[in-house]
């Protein structure tokens, strides 16, 4: 039994890892945190799928008979909750952590683009589970999420049809949303998560690294055995991750509202809080700017930066290092500002002063409400790209100073749409309601 | 640089060279077909799966001719809300009718009438529409999409059966009932004024 445990972890993991890349301050765990959530989503899922009942009739009595007569249903239930919507700030944060030490350079990134399909899997799974309990939450925002798909030219219908295979929001989908996030997503992802971390011992570790500290000789460093170093750092984040998680489902109750009812949303009615950002967006844009270009520059933009960051002179190797350079920590510190207080400033300025279709009346919306205010957007970005880099900031600086920005706008639109948007989707101050 | 790699070196391959220039060698040539024979199966499971998806019966839709009363049930100047049919049914001033429905164009939320303000109102996004469905405030990018309504032997008829969508309002759009018809009510459904000054129920 013990040789076969072993035999397993080192078939995962290198016989022997550099001490340096256990450093705790460098990966913080995540990709561990990550894997141990989702062996909690997919025991608790098991279980769950023995309770619940996917009709529109059925769904939501079958989520409060679970709660209030299976053994445990209600801890079970929040513990699938809640590290469904962790696995996501996590995942999140692990794309984070490998952007700002650049541990997708050369030769990890093909593993950075596995690593991007996994957060989109993550994040459909969630999207997908969303719909389950069949309450005014649910029900409100897939309507809002699946409309959005419409707006996709030309194959936008057709998506939207196979989802949910009518006008509304019924049975279809239930059973279409059912198949996605129990049969379809979990084995893709079991499927690409054993190719992740197969492509990390193929890879082998990035290593941390100091500020001026020379990029490191690899066949000089320590190493210490897997078994026990790594195996007991893996194995005590992951129980404590379990710890933490099964306190804060006893204390913490997922959500679960009255029943869905098709003839009255809830005012305002909002999406899960990780489509908020794109709610927002939607009410400043025309929905073909936020349902397809949006999408399709951030994907592009993401998909293709390992192969376009790197310097390939090995002295220029920034690999390791947190933001890169000096330079790259006060961008990122000055971008991550600009970031919150320019969108917040523009949310406010659209929200009160600027009325972009009055001003054009002639104009249909997708022009006046979106290649205008968008195309300016871009225009303005590619200014500040341009001045970057004719002020000494490398590529790889500049694109974590665009990174930086533009993550941090969309992580205040995600603020703002969560606690600063109360009824008819007007702007309030959280403590005034 | 790297770490030791441990995994073992390619595999051995066919000894014989292939790209010789005398062919492609006996060994190449059934590694070719499997693959592209593994290919085909995997494009016919592909169409076979999207073609089984693809013919799932649709939701049915519950649209039907629904008789929504008598012409003078409706006086002018009032919005009458159909919950279960999802329309509005309003009549105009000047006598005409129009069928709204009230899915909003721009994500399918439900727009509630909002008379203190004289509009119809989306929770979702807050857009807003004129009595007669056009965009006053975006997002919405279309207006308020219609219903036919059908007057005959004096009852007003809402098809419900095919939303029609429009990229502009349109004065063609109302029905008026032929003129010479009573307007007395009488079984009155109820009926929302335009100016009470109070939001939909």
């Amino acid at each position: 039994m013990r040789l076969t445990l072993n035999d397993l972890i080192l078939h995962l993991h290198a016989p022997r890892v550099p001490r340096r890349a256990l450093r705790v301050t460098y990966s913080y765990g995540l990709g561990i945190i990550a894997i141990a959530l989702f062996l909690i989503l997919g025991f608790t899922g098991v279980l769950l799928a023995f309770v619940y009942t996917p009709s529109p009739d059925k769904a939501y009595a079958s989520i409060l008979s679970l709660q209030s007569q299976v053994w445990i249903g209600a801890l079970v239930r929040n513990l699938h909750h809640w590290s469904g919507n962790l696995l996501l700030i996590v995942s999140v944060l692990h794309m984070l952590r490998v952007f700002y030490t650049a541990a997708f350079h050369p030769p990890r990134e093909f593993n950075w683009l596995l690593g991007l399909s996994l957060l989109v899997l993550v994040a459909l799974s969630n999207f997908t589970g969303y719909l389950m309990p069949w309450d005014q939450l649910a029900y409100w925002a897939t309507t809002i999420s699946t409309s959005m798909l419409g707006y996709i030219p030309l194959v936008g219908d057709s998506i939207q049809h196979f989802l949910v295979g009518g006008s509304e929001i019924g049975e279809f989908a239930l059973r279409t949303f059912f198949a996605f996030h129990i049969v379809v997503l979990p084995p893709l992802m079991i499927i690409i998560i054993s190719y992740h971390l197969w492509r990390i011992r193929k890879d082998t570790f990035s290593l941390p690294r100091g500020l001026d500290e020379p990029p490191i000789d690899r066949r000089r460093i320590e190493r210490v055995t897997t078994i026990p170093h790594l195996i007991t750092l893996e194995l005590a984040l992951g129980l404590a991750t379990l710890a933490l998680m099964i306190a804060w489902s006893t204390w913490v109750d997922a959500p679960l509202e009255d029943a869905a009812n098709p003839a009255h949303p809830p005012n305002p009615a909002k999406a899960a809080w990780y489509f908020m950002g794109f709610q927002e967006l939607l009410l400043h844009f025309h929905p073909v700017i936020v349902t397809v270009v949006i999408p399709a520059l951030t994907a592009a933009g993401l998909f293709l930066l390992p192969y376009v960051d790197a310097d390939p002179r090995p002295e220029r190797d920034v690999t390791g290092v947190w933001f890169r350079s000096r330079r790259g920590r006060r961008l990122a510190a000055l971008n991550a500002l600009a970031g919150i207080g320019v969108t917040a400033a523009l949310v406010v300025l659209d929200e009160f002063w600027l009325d972009l279709p009055g001003l054009f009346p002639s104009l249909p919306t997708v022009i006046s409400n979106g290649a205008i205010p968008f195309g300016a957007i871009l225009w303005l970005l590619g200014v500040y790209y341009w001045v970057l880099g004719r002020r000494g900031a490398t590529r790889s600086e500049r694109n974590l100073a665009l990174f930086t920005l533009l993550f941090m706008a969309f992580v205040t639109l995600t603020v703002i749409g969560v606690f600063f948007r109360g009824e008819n989707m007007a702007l309030v101050l959280p403590w005034t309601t | 640089m790297d770490d030791v790699d441990l995994s073992p070196s390619q595999p051995c391959d066919d000894p014989a060279p292939s790209s010789d220039g005398a062919g492609v060698s006996r060994r190449d040539f059934f590694g070719l077909t499997w693959r592209a024979l593994a290919a085909v199966l995997a494009g016919q499971a592909a169409c076979v799966g999207l073609r089984f998806l693809a013919s799932r019966p649709a939701e049915e839709s519950q649209g039907q001719v629904l008789i929504a009363g008598l012409v003078s049930d409706f006086p002018p100047g009032t919005i009458t809300p159909f919950e279960q049919a999802r329309f509005f049914l309003i009549r105009f001033a000047d006598g005409g009718f129009l069928a709204l429905s009230v899915v909003c164009p721009h994500l399918a939320c439900v727009v509630g009438w909002d008379g203190a303000r004289g509009r119809f109102t989306c929770p979702c996004h807050g857009s807003e529409f004129e009595r007669d469905g056009r965009v006053v405030n975006p997002p919405a990018p279309r207006p308020l999409d219609r219903y036919t309504v059908l007057i005959e032997n004096d009852r007003v008829k809402v098809d419900t059966r095919q939303v029609l969508r429009r990229t502009q309002t349109d004065a063609a759009d109302l029905v008026y009932a032929p003129s010479g018809a009573a307007d007395t009510a009488s079984h009155a459904p109820p009926v929302v004024p335009f100016h009470p000054g109070q939001p939909n129920p």
